[in-house]
């Protein structure tokens, strides 16, 4: 009695265990959270296109890559800077080749006032506000930017009472959006759809005056087996991918 | 000792915070408790639901809506303006009133149930032995009650030095005004310096638990039987 | 040293009248209600009686001010505690009772003299009419004064709460089934000690209790409640005797008597009492008490049967002559409680109605009562 039980669970055990592999269809993604709203569209398109299945993980560069070393599941992850991704390929839990630049990401000053930003760095170096938002530099690279910009421009010191950190560019986004800091840097990926800004007014950063901000992603380790990976990066790299990704404000 | 200026800043930061809610919880809870102990009316229930609410919600929901409310167009916020005080967000008036609210339950609740063991016998007898109401309080009610007290002011202040989703929400991360402890070793994490990281986060959980045990020590001896 | 919560009492309003109490209470909640008007004596002790759930702690907690019925009066010697017409209500800290509780209510935090100073404290000393010392001395707790509430017996707390309770110089003196929550032993141990409150204080004393014995042994008024309403309220003897009630205490209908030592047979151990305004005598087996002793006896209508002629050689050893007063039937129609004046005092009997309609019972008849057994109420 007690050996046919045996038998039945290896049995199902087994059927469950290749189940997983004949059926894998899903693919789970790591992605900072300047890219979110793009990915989001890019996974739709690519669920229609394919079949497989897309399950995204948001959050900040430096929580992924912790995460990603101790265990995680995910299979792709898209970064917001170049490092990290160059960190993990080092540390050997990537695929090694499979390093690619899949966008470059642009800063942008936002306001959520409509009028309150006159598309120049004026009211910026004017000062006259409670609260600018940017992400945390040691954590996120468009914060490292924010910084750059604000040094470029001599303003590091004289802001030094109002600057607020967010923890990611979602958390800095939602300062800014809320109306708690009066403006901010974030990624123009936020607030751009469609090839045009979604709302309040902005300036746009010129790219010279802070290092680019180059997102590499990669294949990790995990996904060696997963078909569905394979086709993500695959699909990231196509001509639908492109379009919505320069739609969002990113160049390529 | 690899603690920076920054590390340290941001533990007493945190025991500001913690020791401020603390004691603001005990002058606000204490009323709160006394009712929910003694009334009988149809909003006891309800009532006490909604202070109970902090201890189910994630604190990030928690710390969301205190951004959206505190910011300019939100209700806190609006009431604040008015009053010539700018915006909470960003400020540690504003982690105060957030770890009020986050932390309320922990003061309140240990609060009531010390009210509620006490029970009516001796404030009815300390009625007919000429104490009204207010004398009876403080004669009776609150020497009784000492354990809860002790109680209540280790589990606001704990859950409050603690206290990370709310901060994360509002704080903004300013050193000396809102980068409590709990933020500074996520920061860390963040940019990868473990070991700061294991110094700060040790530092904090060795001071936590000499508090705890001071407490719990002193209440055991405050013993009162019923 | 007044303590420094002490408000100034705002003036009680006081109404010309006789030294007595006097209180309505109406009280209607689902399931209970309280509808009671009483006239008590304002000094003695008045017992309330009543089976659990006849309202008595409610009245109680009515006079004390712990309960305000919407529709109320109470007046206790001259003071104005309670008027619902003219909406005055005294709040119970501002009302000079003392209330002992049935579970004696001590603070836990404090030492038995710091419990006892509690009340002492706050009335100012010109209004304080017992001492610390006399209050220990009449409970006999000096040794205990040091000890916290949780160290005493049940016994010992009761003794402290009593204390307790006279120390905040009442007017009226509360007693909330003092006794019911101890054994047998620790009960004769505590009431000695209110009979001692009963013959030494001036004040008078209201007492609650579901206890025949007690009441008979401590009251000199008695109140019947009856589902919160008041069914009979007098003087004890009388209201014990009263025919129209003879489920005051169903099949303990009793009397009760007062009667003086007159001597002691040593050698078959039996005490002799002396019934007032009678020839007749008891006697009891009872250890010797010191000649002239007032004593309460209490006599049970069973245990009395009623003769036309002298028994000549009966083992009952109380034979008196009495006279019929009146009678009621009792327990359906199969039993008669007959109402006999012996003397000065009253006795109930209960016979057959089998023997009644035989012995051809009438008013003012002369018979003999055979009194079987007798128990001494008041302790050596």
């Amino acid at each position: 009695m007690i050996k046919a039980i045996k038998h039945a669970g290896v049995g199902l055990f087994t059927l469950l265990a290749l189940n997983n592999n004949a059926l894998a269809e899903q693919v789970q993604v790591a992605v900072a959270a300047n890219f979110t709203a793009p990915l989001q569209a890019i996974a739709v398109e690519f669920e229609h296109d394919t079949g497989h299945s897309v399950l995204a993980s948001f959050g900040a560069t430096g929580q992924l890559y912790a995460q990603i070393h101790n265990g995680a599941p995910f299979e792709v992850f898209l970064s917001a800077d170049a490092s990290t991704p160059a960190k993990l390929e080092n540390e050997g839990l990537a695929v090694s080749g499979s390093r690619f630049t899949y966008a470059v990401g642009r800063l942008v000053l936002w306001s959520a006032q409509p009028g309150y930003l006159d598309g120049s760095a004026e009211v910026l170096k004017a000062n006259q506000y409670r609260h600018l938002a940017l992400a945390n530099p040691k954590a996120a690279p468009y914060g490292l930017a924010a910084s750059e910009v604000l040094a470029t421009l001599g303003l590091s010191s004289a802001l030094q009472g109002k600057l607020v950190e967010g923890q990611s560019i979602s958390q800095t986004y939602q300062f800014i959006a809320t109306g708690n800091a009066e403006l901010g840097f974030v990624a123009l990926s936020q607030v751009y759809k469609n090839g045009q800004l979604s709302g309040g007014s902005a300036w746009m950063v010129p790219a010279t005056m802070h290092t680019p901000i180059k997102q590499d992603g990669l294949l990790l380790k995990k996904a060696q087996q997963n078909p569905a990976a394979a086709a993500f990066i695959a699909y990231l790299k196509g001509e639908k991918a492109a379009a919505i990704i320069q739609s969002y404000g990113y160049q390529l | 000792m690899p603690l920076s200026k920054a590390d340290f800043a941001a533990v007493l930061l945190t025991l500001e915070l913690a020791s401020l809610t603390t004691v603001l919880l005990l002058l606000i809870g204490t009323p709160i408790a006394w009712w929910l102990a003694r009334t009988n009316s149809r909003w006891k229930q309800p009532l006490g639901a909604i202070v109970a609410l902090p201890l189910v919600l994630p604190p990030t929901v928690i710390g969301f809506y205190l951004l959206i409310s505190m910011g300019p167009h939100g209700v806190i916020g609006q009431l604040t303006q008015s009053l010539g005080l700018g915006t909470l967000t960003f400020t540690f008036a504003g982690l105060v009133i957030g770890s009020v609210f986050y932390s309320l339950p922990f003061v309140v609740q240990p609060l009531q149930n010390a009210f509620e063991s006490i029970g009516r016998g001796p404030l009815e007898a300390a009625a007919t032995l000429r104490a009204g109401p207010w004398d009876a309080f403080f004669s009776v009610v609150l020497p009784l009650a000492k354990p809860g007290f002790v109680t209540a002011a280790i589990l606001g202040f704990a859950h409050t030095v603690g206290e990370f989703g709310v901060v994360l929400m509002i704080g903004g991360n300013i050193p000396g005004k809102t980068q409590v402890a709990s933020v500074q070793i996520y920061n860390h994490v963040e940019s990868l310096e473990y070991a700061q990281a294991h110094w700060l986060a040790g530092g904090m959980v060795l001071f936590s638990f000499i508090v705890l045990l001071a407490l719990y020590s002193g209440r055991s001896r405050t013993r009162v039987w019923q | 040293m007044i303590w420094p919560f002490a408000r100034r009492t705002p003036a009680i309003r006081t109404v010309s009248g006789p030294g007595e109490i006097q209180a309505r209470f109406k009280v209607a909640h689902p399931g209970f209600s309280l509808d009671v008007e009483l006239s008590l004596p304002g000094r003695g002790v008045s017992a309330l009686f009543g089976h659990s759930g006849s309202g008595k702690t409610s009245c109680l907690r009515c006079f004390a001010g712990l309960d305000q019925p919407a529709n109320g009066y109470l007046q206790v010697n001259g003071e104005l505690w309670q008027d619902s017409a003219q909406g005055i209500c005294v709040p119970a800290h501002q009302r000079a009772v003392g209330y002992v509780f049935q579970d004696a209510r001590l603070f836990a935090h404090l030492t038995v003299r710091r419990n006892l100073e509690y009340g002492l404290k706050r009335i100012p000393a010109a209004q304080r009419r017992i001492a610390l010392e006399q209050a220990v001395e009449l409970l006999g707790i000096e040794h205990l004064l040091q000890r916290l509430p949780g160290n005493l017996s049940g016994g010992e707390q009761q003794r402290v709460g009593i204390a307790r309770a006279l120390l905040s110089s009442p007017r009226l003196l509360l007693l909330d089934e003092p006794l019911a929550a101890l054994d047998l032993k620790r009960k004769q141990e505590v009431l000695p000690y209110l009979e001692r409150l009963h013959t030494e204080l001036e004040i008078p004393l209201v007492y609650v209790s579901h206890s025949p014995d007690e009441v008979a042994r401590l009251a000199d008024h008695l109140v019947l409640l009856e589902d919160g309403k008041v069914s009979a309220s007098g003087p004890l003897k009388e209201t014990l005797l009263r025919a129209d009630l003879p489920f005051v205490f169903e099949d303990d209908a009793e009397a009760v008597v007062d009667g003086v030592v007159s001597g002691h047979d040593p050698a078959y151990g039996l005490l002799a009492l002396q019934l007032p305004g009678s020839s007749a005598g008891l006697q009891l087996p009872h250890a010797p008490l010191a000649l002239g002793q007032p004593v309460r006896i209490k006599i049970k209508a069973r245990d009395v049967s009623l003769s036309l002629q002298r028994a000549a050689d009966s083992s009952v050893l109380n034979l008196l002559p009495a006279r019929v007063v009146d009678w009621i039937n009792v327990a359906e129609q199969a039993h008669v409680l007959v109402r006999v004046q012996v003397g000065g005092e009253q006795l109930l009997a209960r016979i057959t109605r089998y023997s009644f309609d035989r012995l051809q019972i009438q008013r003012e008849q002369t018979l003999w009562a055979q009194v079987k057994s007798v128990s001494l109420l008041s302790a050596n």
